[in-house]
């Protein structure tokens, strides 16, 4: 059972989708009660840092979300801007981020990047694997994943660092640490090797 | 490496899939269900779904079609036609749209477009232009409903106010070249695109792979759609929904992606 974190943002209904054609079963968590007893848990997004803080902040799940994950261990999968706000704040808002890895999020550099178009990052680009992960279980290096962002996740350590991608310059595109996990592209429109990635994490 | 983005964009006539030539004469090509699913095996880059109905005859959107395309769709997807409401486009983003087009209502109410933008994001809203060349005066002039209206807006004017605005991507539809398959209309391209920087797609006129080749060899990053290319094949136009496959892609970027990024780096 995976349980997808509702708070206004992300497409709820493509990992719904995605899911439902695995055969795996999902619940949608729409308040505190939701989340308790969750497997796994995926935090999606899309928009700016602050919003989806403030949306998460609001929608009275944070709590519960916070025992579920960091006391109970909780596998949880932050997808897109649900990464980001992984981190412990982002150059694109002020309000402080959930600090449950360590990093920063920042803007994409666009001096390095040679297009009339620099920002949003929007497309289908290549992962380069940095470690081994049960995530990419039969995903291989270079394998091409959706993106649609401006801002990245800095990582203060490297050992949390799953993958990069270079959009101009390199930055990390998935993170990892303890139960923690993190993709800055969009698994749920990334035909098959984003199901798989879904179907990994499920597996966890 | 991040490629370019190569977009089939289908027409929603009546319920089926339609493919025009210069917005006229609607060829029916097949059932739209059954090509989200071809393209999922083709593993598509997007896919863009306009119904051409709903503007002209000022229906709601078919929202059980809407969301029997995004439950089936793998790969980002984005819906137009009929969008007049803020209601109309948060019900249709719940049905798990990624994007949502919207077209005249950039020319009739810009008001509900900022408000559309306000909930949902404006990256998310994608602005169709559907463009036609003045044959008395040489000049660019942007259609609304289905191209039936002319609006007197150059669309170079209006690419820059939608840019200001904020609104996610543009897409440029040349009216003179739908269905002509004889190639982009570059000129117009060249014109919008010298001043936007926001994410730039652009239709009518592909005929060939090397004619989306061209466009990015000049363009680098850019989204090339088409809808003749994807639906036809051969010179009798005989309907098999098609695109490259992963080698013919990567073979087509070698050919004219590479050229773009070697005089970039000069």
């Amino acid at each position: 059972m995976i349980t997808i974190v509702d708070y206004g943002l992300g497409n709820i209904k493509a990992f719904a989708n995605v899911y439902k054609r695995l055969n795996i079963q999902i619940k949608i968590a729409h308040n505190a009660t939701d989340l308790k007893n969750a497997a796994k848990i995926i935090l999606p997004g899309v928009g700016a840092f602050d919003y989806a803080m403030a949306k998460l902040n609001a929608s009275g799940m944070r709590e519960e979300l916070e025992k579920q994950v960091i006391i109970n261990k909780v596998p949880i999968l932050g997808v897109c801007v649900g990464m980001q706000v992984l981190g412990k704040s982002s150059e694109e808002g002020h309000l402080s981020g959930l600090g449950w890895i360590d990093g920063e999020v920042k803007m994409l550099d666009i001096k390095s990047i040679p297009y009339k178009t620099k920002l949003p990052h929007m497309g289908w680009n290549t992962i380069s694997i940095f470690s081994e992960s049960r995530l990419f279980c039969n995903i291989i290096n270079d394998s091409r994943f959706y993106f649609l962002h401006s801002y990245y996740f800095e990582c203060g350590k490297n050992e949390d660092i799953l993958s990069t991608t270079k959009y101009g310059t390199e930055f990390v595109s998935a993170i990892h640490h303890e139960n923690i996990y993190g993709v800055q592209f969009h698994p749920e429109k990334s035909h098959s090797n984003g199901i798989r990635l879904l179907q990994n994490f499920a597996g966890l | 490496m991040l490629y370019p983005r190569i977009i089939p964009c289908l027409l929603v006539h009546n319920k089926g899939l339609v493919k025009t030539i210069k917005f006229k004469n609607p060829k029916y090509v097949g059932d739209p269900i059954n090509a989200v699913k071809i393209f999922n095996e083709k593993e598509v880059d997007e896919l863009i779904v306009l119904d051409i109905d709903t503007s002209v005859n000022k229906s709601e959107p078919d929202y059980k079609l809407i969301e029997n395309l995004a439950a089936e769709c793998r790969m980002p997807l984005c819906y137009g036609g009929g969008i007049k409401t803020v209601e109309q486009a948060v019900r249709i983003f719940s049905l798990g749209v990624e994007k949502i087009a919207i077209s005249s209502l950039v020319v009739e109410n810009p008001a509900i477009v900022k408000g559309i933008a306000e909930i949902v994001g404006i990256q998310s809203v994608v602005v169709v232009l559907d463009i036609k060349k003045v044959i008395k005066n040489d000049k660019y002039e942007v259609y609304i409903h289905n191209g039936s209206v002319a609006t007197g807006i150059d669309p170079v004017y209006l690419a820059r106010e939608l840019e200001n605005w904020g609104v996610g991507e543009i897409v440029i539809n040349s009216i003179d070249n739908d269905g002509t398959m004889n190639g982009y209309d570059i000129d117009l391209i060249e014109k919008v695109r010298n001043v936007i920087d926001i994410p730039l797609t652009v239709l009518g006129g592909a005929g060939t792979l090397d004619d989306i080749g061209k466009l990015v060899q000049r363009y680098g990053i850019i989204g090339a759609g088409a809808g003749s290319l994807f639906v036809f094949k051969g010179k009798f136009r005989a309907v098999l929904i098609n695109y490259p496959t992963q080698s013919e892609k990567e073979a087509l970027m070698n050919k004219y992606f590479k050229n773009y990024l070697l005089s970039a780096r000069n």
